[in-house]
């Protein structure tokens, strides 16, 4: 044997198939947990994400509580409860503690859950850090009882091991989801906190009630502003556009259809009997072919037949934007401006795939002028809080010139100005630049569509800009004219004796002349009756509070056996003793 | 109309514009070269009829109040038989708040508006300027009043030894005695002095008038009312260089463009040139200085926007020759043939020889 054949044998023994589990323990900072202030958040967003998806798939207006508790300096206990329609016995232990086990994968259908990995990856991430397991709650009906079970992940399988079933009562829920799990984390406030996204998350949703404790026991509740669900959206069959070699040749194998064309007519949508035998003529295949027998090579005929093609564009009443009043109403709630405008552009397509895009700005008023614009991004009405210079949306305001509308901007940075720009994209299938879900991949359809929603408020801005310059000038020639009005009287009560109340009625006679002569001088100011003083607080806190960094000092004593208690006020007393 | 009556007038009619709820204004004629035009029968720039607009603009908001209250500064000065100078005018407008005038020339471009919009002379509507009128030496006698009683009082202009007698801001209450035969207005104070010393108007039975550059409004009306009263001819020695013609000389015989209004009676039509004509300085051989940029500039302006120097061909070459030449002489450069080489040769051979005028 030579030294090479005992080398391969050796290194053949440590090969072994890696799970999904198991290569995200490695790799979690793919799915948004990096460290522990993200991990918090991102355990939160896909909590959350994942009850918003499954109320509003069985039209129940959404209520959802929030509960953060704080264990000790770096240990957290996250509750959700929602009223969802609750999850059938069979499927909770894979729905939590299975990777890309997920209703919306294989489907194309606006919804904030695309893959199946993110609340699982919750559960693998706070089993990981606290080594315990993540208890779930379900109740589907009324007149049953709750299903209470405790989960793990088996990470060298990627399958669920349940560690204790029951059946409850849960005498204050008629149907709904309750999960309970510990994991360590970092709780903060200001920008790129939980409160910041929960805030935000409201905003865009206004059809759904959070209730939400933080670890400072604050209990903060965003009411639902409306009692309509969004438009369900529809779910349509993946475009031929869209759909790559892999996904295609996985298709054919599990298709229904008998033949190629029907396969082609029923698994995708705009292909009709036409465009299926054209399709067919384009790859050199025969119709009738048997799916099932088509080779690797023969789909990627398929594939270039497809492309060479010419198929009409997937229908677009798939989609369910928030619409740009919405938008803009959730603009107002925040921010006190003097100006707001939103656009909502037609839906587009790229890569066989439908999105819409839309945008609301509100400028000036109480925003800070020197600083770069603030921008919040949301895609499927879930906010975009990390990666921002990732993103497809922050490259689209970059690369638009907007010294014309009046910001000033330095070359292909974010404009600086006292405004806010808010950016939704709405699609079946959102194309993430990561697992983590934080940024928009652009493709050029997109960065296209981006620019042409964000500049057309963009040009609404400039005219309103314009429109306060000229007023702003206007105001200042008024003023410099009416101080000269007092010496007309007076002269003419020098001149001609007029008496001093006459020559006040002469003074009142010139400003109405003055106003006759030049219009009515508009007033520009804040007039947002929709403001909500302590929402906009949220998420906007200068200074970032954080208890970990408090309780920096108490660690260093010797008694450090109990571990702080959840409330600002204990705590503080356990630092006096 | 008596001057307060003219002023009330004109406040009425924007006091009554304002109860109908109207724009008030005020018009009053463009004081510039180009609102005049000049026509050799009357001998003198005339306006032409341009107006200028002040009401509730931006632009003239703040004039159009000082307008008024300069009006009824004006009217109170005259009420009360008072004078004010347009310095103290000035100071006055101190207590006009927003309305004060930051710097004299805006108080006098102000003032100066007012006696055009009413067409009327400074000193009827109260004013009097602080600069003196000119001094006179010669073959005159001056009749004037005693301040305090109202006396007649004779000023003899033959008895100011080495000085000279001063023309006062107004003139029209003075009356004149003489048997000179011309007056010599001069340009300048040191040319003035050699003439007097020397007693020029004694050998050339002449009176003797400095203007100390461009002449004032009174020294214009004095020499005016002289020369018309007595029929005397009136020759004017300036320096050749464009100030001394375009100026001086222009100014004192048919007026400027900034006092358009009252030109007919400030000017001197009847006045010649003697002074430094740029042939004088090839003839003479006269010591010079080169024209600068604003020298050249003068002369292309005069030439171009200047309603009298076009009518004349005579002061279009003259300009021309000076352009061409680049160069000027001053009155004093006639010393490098002597001292007393102006009165002994320059004076007599000018006077005697008309060619050698401009007109």
């Amino acid at each position: 044997m030579s030294n090479g054949q005992v080398h391969a044998k050796e290194l053949a023994k440590k090969h072994r198939e890696i799970s999904v589990a198991e290569f995200f323990e490695k790799n979690r900072h793919l799915l948004g947990f990096d460290n522990p202030r993200k991990a918090l958040l991102t355990t939160v967003k896909e909590a959350v994400d994942n009850a918003l998806d499954a109320c509003e798939e069985a039209r129940i207006l959404p209520e959802i509580s929030v509960e953060i508790i704080q264990l000790s300096e770096s240990r957290f206990k996250l509750i959700l409860e929602d009223n969802g329609p609750g999850i059938i016995k069979a499927q909770i232990s894979k729905i939590f503690a299975k990777l890309l086990y997920g209703s919306k994968f294989h489907k194309l259908s606006q919804s904030r859950g695309q893959q199946g990995i993110g609340i699982s990856a919750a559960v693998l991430y706070s089993q990981l850090t606290t080594g315990k397991p993540t208890t779930i709650t379900t109740k589907t009906d009324k007149n049953k009882k709750a299903h209470q079970s405790q989960l793990k992940i088996d990470t060298q399988t990627n399958n669920p091991e349940i560690l204790n079933e029951q059946e409850i009562d849960w005498e204050e829920k008629d149907h709904g989801t309750k999960i309970e799990m510990e994991l360590e984390g970092h709780y903060f406030k200001g920008k790129q906190s939980v409160d910041q996204y929960l805030k935000e998350t409201a905003i865009v949703n206004p059809h759904t009630t959070i209730i939400y404790t933080n670890p400072l026991a604050e209990q903060i509740i965003f009411p639902r502003a409306t009692d309509e669900l969004p438009v369900e959206p529809v779910e349509i069959k993946p475009h031929p556009y869209g759909v790559e070699l892999g996904m295609l040749i996985k298709m054919l194998q599990n298709t229904a259809g008998k033949t190629l064309q029907a396969f082609l007519i029923h698994d995708f949508s705009r292909v009709g009997p036409n465009t299926a035998k054209e399709i067919c003529e384009n790859s050199s295949l025969l119709p009738n072919s048997k799916p099932k027998t088509i080779s690797r090579e023969m789909a990627e005929q398929l594939y270039n037949g497809i492309i060479k093609t010419k198929i009409i564009a997937p229908p677009t009443n798939c989609l369910s934007p928030i619409t740009a009043d919405a938008l803009e109403k959730g603009l107002r709630k925040e921010i006190n401006a003097e100006f707001y405008t939103s656009v909502t552009r037609p839906p587009s397509v790229y890569r066989g795939n439908p999105f819409q895009i839309e945008c609301a700005l509100a400028y000036g008023g109480e925003q800070e002028k020197d600083q770069t614009i603030h921008l919040l991004r949301f895609a499927n009405r879930v906010p975009l809080i990390y990666q921002p210079g990732g993103c497809a949306i922050t490259q689209a305001v970059q690369q638009i010139a907007w010294n014309p509308y009046g910001l000033s901007q330095s070359r292909k940075a974010l404009p600086v100005g006292p405004c806010t720009i808010v950016v939704h994209m709405a699609s079946v299938w959102v194309p993430f630049t990561s697992e983590a879900k934080e940024a928009l991949a652009s493709y050029p359809e997109i960065l296209k569509e981006l620019k042409l929603a964000i500049r057309e408020c963009g040009r609404k801005l400039g005219l309103f800009i314009n429109k306060k310059k000229r007023l702003h000038a206007e105001s200042k020639k008024r003023s410099y004219i009416e101080t000269y009005i007092p010496y007309i009287s007076e002269a003419l009560h020098e001149l001609l004796k007029i008496k001093k109340d006459e020559q006040e009625k002469i003074n009142q006679l010139l400003y109405q002349i003055l106003e006759k002569q030049r219009g009515i001088l508009e007033k520009i100011e804040i007039d947002n009756p929709d403001y909500d003083e302590d929402l906009a607080k949220i998420g906007n806190e200068k200074e970032e509070f954080s208890l970990e960094e408090e309780l920096v000092t108490p660690k260093t004593k010797p008694q450090e056996t109990q571990p702080p208690k959840i409330n600002k006020k204990d705590k503080q007393t356990t630092l006096i003793k | 109309m008596k001057t307060t009556q003219k002023i009330k007038a004109i406040a009425e009619k924007v006091y009554q514009t304002i109860l109908k709820k109207k724009q008030p204004e005020l018009k009053m004629p463009l004081r510039s070269l180009n609102n005049v035009k000049y026509d050799p029968k009357d001998g003198y720039f005339e306006l032409v009829g341009k107006m200028k607009e002040r009401t509730l603009t931006a632009s003239t908001i703040k004039t159009f109040a000082q307008t008024l209250k300069m009006m009824a500064l004006s009217k109170s000065i005259v009420e009360t038989n008072d004078i004010a100078t347009k310095r103290e005018a000035y100071y006055v407008s101190k207590n006009w708040g927003e309305a004060r005038f930051k710097e004299q020339p805006e108080s006098d471009t102000v003032m100066d508006d007012v006696e055009a919009m009413m067409m009327v002379n400074r000193e009827q509507i109260g004013f009097v300027p602080e600069e003196k009128g000119g001094d006179i030496a010669g073959k005159l006698v001056v009749v004037d009043k005693d301040q305090d009683t109202g006396k007649q009082l004779k000023i003899d202009c033959t008895k100011m030894g080495s000085g000279a007698y001063s023309i006062p801001s107004s003139v029209e209450h003075l009356k004149f005695e003489t048997n000179a035969k011309f007056i010599l207005a001069i340009e300048t104070a040191g040319m003035f002095q050699r003439l007097v010393k020397h007693n020029y108007w004694k050998k050339a039975n002449c009176i003797l008038v400095s203007m100390g550059g461009v002449p004032t409004r009174a020294c214009r009306r004095f020499i005016r009312r002289l020369a018309d009263e007595k029929k005397l001819p009136v020759y004017v020695f300036t320096d050749g260089d464009p100030y001394g013609f375009g100026s001086i000389y222009r100014t004192l015989k048919v007026g400027s463009g900034n006092a358009a209004h009252i030109n007919q009676y400030f000017c001197v039509p009847q006045a010649k040139f003697i002074g430094i004509t740029p042939q004088d300085i090839i003839d003479y051989k006269l010591p010079t200085h080169p024209l600068k940029e604003v020298d050249l500039k003068k002369i292309k302006d005069l030439i171009k926007n200047d309603p009298f120097i076009q009518h004349h061909k005579s002061w279009q070459k003259a300009l021309q020759q000076m352009a061409k030449m680049k160069v000027r002489a001053e009155q004093q450069a006639l010393a490098k043939w002597g001292l007393n080489f102006v009165i002994s040769d320059y004076l007599p051979k000018k006077l005697k020889n008309e060619k050698s005028w401009l007109p």
